[in-house]
C-alpha cells in the first residue's frame, strides 16, 4: 500500500487512466467511421493495442501499489519473458543448453535479488563482469567450438538487453536522491510513462503524417514525421510533469529527450535483430503489440541511461 | 489441480503458440499423433487442447520410463492417466520374431481397451524421441489403432522447437517459445496398405511443420 499514499503519484496515474478513456473512445469512433479493408485492419489493431494498454496499466499500477517488491517481481517476470523470446530467435546450439538454463534460473533472479538488497556495487556489475565470464566459461566447458564466439556473445547480449538493462527500471527505486525522500516510485512511473508515450506518439504521428521512412531496411513503419512528432510530444509531456520529479522544468525536458532518443534507438536495434532473423514480432504475448520484447524494446535502452544520468547529476 | 499446475509450468517454459488448422478440436474421441523430440511433448500438446477435449485425452507413454521413480509414476497414473505400454525394442522385452509381434499386439490391445471407454489418446508413432531435424518413420501401431477403432479421427499435430527446450539427454529445460499446430483429421482409406497410410500420416505431420 506504500506506493499510492503519494498524491502526486495518484495524479500521474489518474492522468494515464484519463488518456486511456480518451483513446478507447477515439478507437470506438474510428471503428465506426472506417470504410476500406486496409483501414479497418489498422483500426482493429489499434483497438487491440488500446485494450492491451488497459491491462498493462492495470498490472503496472498494481505492482507499484504493492511497493518496491511488487515492482521488482514484475520487472523480473518481464525479463524472464523477454529473455525467453530472445533465446527463441537466437541461433544457439545444443552445447549452450546448460549456460542457458543458468541464465534463466540463476542469473536473472539474482540480478533482481541484488536490487531488492540495494547492493548497487554488485547489481551494476554482476552481468557485465561475472555473467560475462560465466557464459564464456560455461560454454567452453560444454565443449564444441563451432561458432563459439557468436553463440557466447549472443547469450551475453541477451542477458544484457533483457535482464541487465530492464532491471535498471526498478533499480530507480533504490536510488537515494537528497531531498526526494522515498518518493522514487514517481521516477519509475516517469520513465515508463515517457518511454511508452514516446512509442505511442511515434506510432500515432507516423500513422497520421508518416511519409519519409527513417530506416527502410530495418523498420518500414518508422518515419521521420513519426520520429520528430513522437519525440517532441513525449518530451513535452515529460516536461509538463516535472513537478512529480526531483528535476526542474528544463532538467525534466532534457531527461525526457534523453529517454525518448535512447528508446528510439532501442526500438531500431531490436528491430534489426528481428529483420535479420526474418520475423515481424518476437512473440504474441501481448495482443496487438506482439511479444514482450516488442513492447519493451525502447525501455531496454532508456532505463540504464536514465538511471545513470539521474545518479550522476542528482545523487551525491 | 496438479494437472493444471504442471500444465501452467509447461506453458511458462514452452510458451506455446497454438494453431488449429481446422478449428479447435471438440470433445469427440480422437487419436492425436505428433512428432516426438522431448519429454515435455505430451504435456505441451495436452495443455494446448481446449478443456473439453483435454479432459478425455490420455497420453500413451513408455512403461520403462514412467514407472521409474515415485514422482513419474504419480504423474503418469494419477495426473495424466497415461496408458503405459512396453516398448518392443526395449531391453527386457522380447527382442524379435514372434515375441516381439506378441508384445506389439498386446500394446495395441491395451490401447484399444483404453479407447473403449470413450477416451482420446495422444500417441507419438516415431516410438522414440528424435533430434528434431527430421520426423522418423512411423511404427505400425497407429495404423492398427485406426483400424481397430473405425469412425475415430486421427489428428496430426506438429510440435515445433521442443527439441531445443528439453532435448533428449538433458534433464533441465530452457524456456523458449514453441508452436503446437493441429492439422486436418485423416483415417486409413478402404484398402489402403499399412505402409502407405503410415507414410501419409507422417507426411501430414511434417507438412504442418513446413513454412
Amino acid at each position: 500500500m506504500k506506493g499510492l499514499e503519494d498524491r502526486q503519484l495518484v495524479a500521474l496515474i489518474a492522468g494515464v487512466l484519463g488518456l486511456l478513456v480518451v483513446s478507447s473512445a477515439a478507437g470506438a469512433v474510428l471503428s465506426r467511421r472506417v470504410r476500406s479493408d486496409a483501414a479497418r485492419a489498422t483500426v482493429a489493431n489499434l483497438n487491440a493495442r488500446i485494450r492491451a494498454w488497459w491491462a498493462m496499466v492495470a498490472v503496472f499500477t498494481a505492482a507499484v501499489w504493492i511497493g518496491p517488491t511488487g515492482s521488482i517481481v514484475l520487472f523480473a517476470l518481464i525479463s524472464f519473458l523477454a529473455l525467453r523470446e530472445f533465446v527463441t530467435l537466437a541461433p544457439t546450439r545444443r552445447e549452450d543448453h546448460g549456460t542457458l538454463f543458468w541464465s534463466f534460473f540463476l542469473i536473472t533472479p539474482l540480478q533482481y535479488v541484488l536490487i531488492g538488497a540495494r547492493w548497487y556495487g554488485l547489481f551494476s556489475i554482476m552481468i557485465p563482469v561475472y555473467a560475462f565470464a560465466f557464459v564464456a566459461v560455461s560454454n567452453v566447458l560444454a565443449g564444441g567450438t563451432e561458432r563459439f564466439l557468436e553463440r557466447t556473445a549472443t547469450i551475453h547480449w541477451g542477458l544484457m538487453v533483457c535482464v541487465y538493462c530492464v532491471s535498471y527500471a526498478p533499480a530507480l527505486l533504490v536510488l537515494e536522491i537528497p531531498g526526494f525522500g522515498s518518493r522514487n516510485t514517481r521516477l519509475l512511473v516517469f520513465l515508463v510513462l515517457v518511454v511508452e508515450l514516446s512509442d505511442v506518439f511515434q506510432y500515432t504521428c507516423g500513422k497520421l503524417w508518416g511519409r519519409r521512412p527513417i530506416a527502410p531496411s530495418i523498420s518500414p513503419n518508422k518515419t521521420w514525421e513519426g520520429f520528430v512528432g513522437g519525440i517532441l510530444a513525449a518530451s513535452a509531456v515529460g516536461t509538463a510533469i516535472w513537478w512529480a520529479t526531483p528535476f526542474s522544468v528544463w532538467e525534466a525536458g532534457l531527461m525526457s529527450l534523453a529517454i525518448t532518443l535512447a528508446g528510439f534507438a532501442g526500438g531500431l536495434i531490436l528491430s534489426a535483430i528481428k529483420r535479420d532473423r526474418g520475423v515481424k514480432d518476437y512473440g504474441s504475448f501481448i495482443q496487438g503489440h506482439g511479444g514482450m520484447l516488442d513492447r519493451i524494446d525502447s525501455l531496454c535502452f532508456a532505463a540504464p541511461i536514465f538511471f545513470h544520468l539521474t545518479r550522476y547529476f542528482f545523487t551525491p | 489441480m496438479i494437472a493444471a499446475a504442471v500444465s501452467a509450468l509447461a506453458r511458462l517454459v514452452a510458451g506455446p503458440t497454438v494453431v488449429y488448422r481446422s478449428g479447435p478440436p471438440d470433445a469427440r474421441q480422437r487419436i492425436y499423433f505428433g512428432n516426438h523430440t522431448s519429454h515435455l511433448d505430451f504435456v505441451v500438446l495436452w495443455s494446448a487442447l481446449p478443456a473439453p477435449a483435454r479432459k478425455r485425452a490420455r497420453p500413451v507413454a513408455a512403461r520403462d520410463y514412467w514407472e521409474k521413480g515415485g514422482i513419474r509414476r504419480f504423474l503418469a497414473s494419477r495426473v495424466f492417466r497415461a496408458v503405459l505400454i512396453d516398448r518392443p525394442s526395449q531391453e527386457g522385452a522380447p527382442a524379435a520374431g514372434q515375441g516381439r509381434v506378441a508384445a506389439a499386439r498386446q500394446a495395441i490391445d491395451m490401447l484399444v481397451a483404453a479407447m473403449s471407454g470413450g477416451d482420446s489418446l495422444i500417441v507419438f508413432p516415431e516410438g522414440t524421441r528424435g533430434s528434431g531435424e527430421t520426423v522418423a518413420p512411423f511404427r505400425s501401431g497407429l495404423y492398427h489403432l485406426c483400424l481397430a477403432s473405425p469412425g475415430v479421427e486421427a489428428l496430426p499435430v506438429y510440435l515445433d522447437n521442443m527439441n531445443r527446450i528439453l532435448p533428449k539427454g538433458e534433464s533441465l529445460p530452457v524456456p523458449m517459445l514453441s508452436r503446437v499446430i493441429f492439422g486436418d483429421p485423416l483415417a486409413p482409406a478402404p484398402g489402403e496398405a499399412k505402409g502407405a497410410f503410415l507414410e501419409r500420416a507422417r507426411g501430414a505431420v511434417m507438412a504442418l511443420g513446413g513454412p
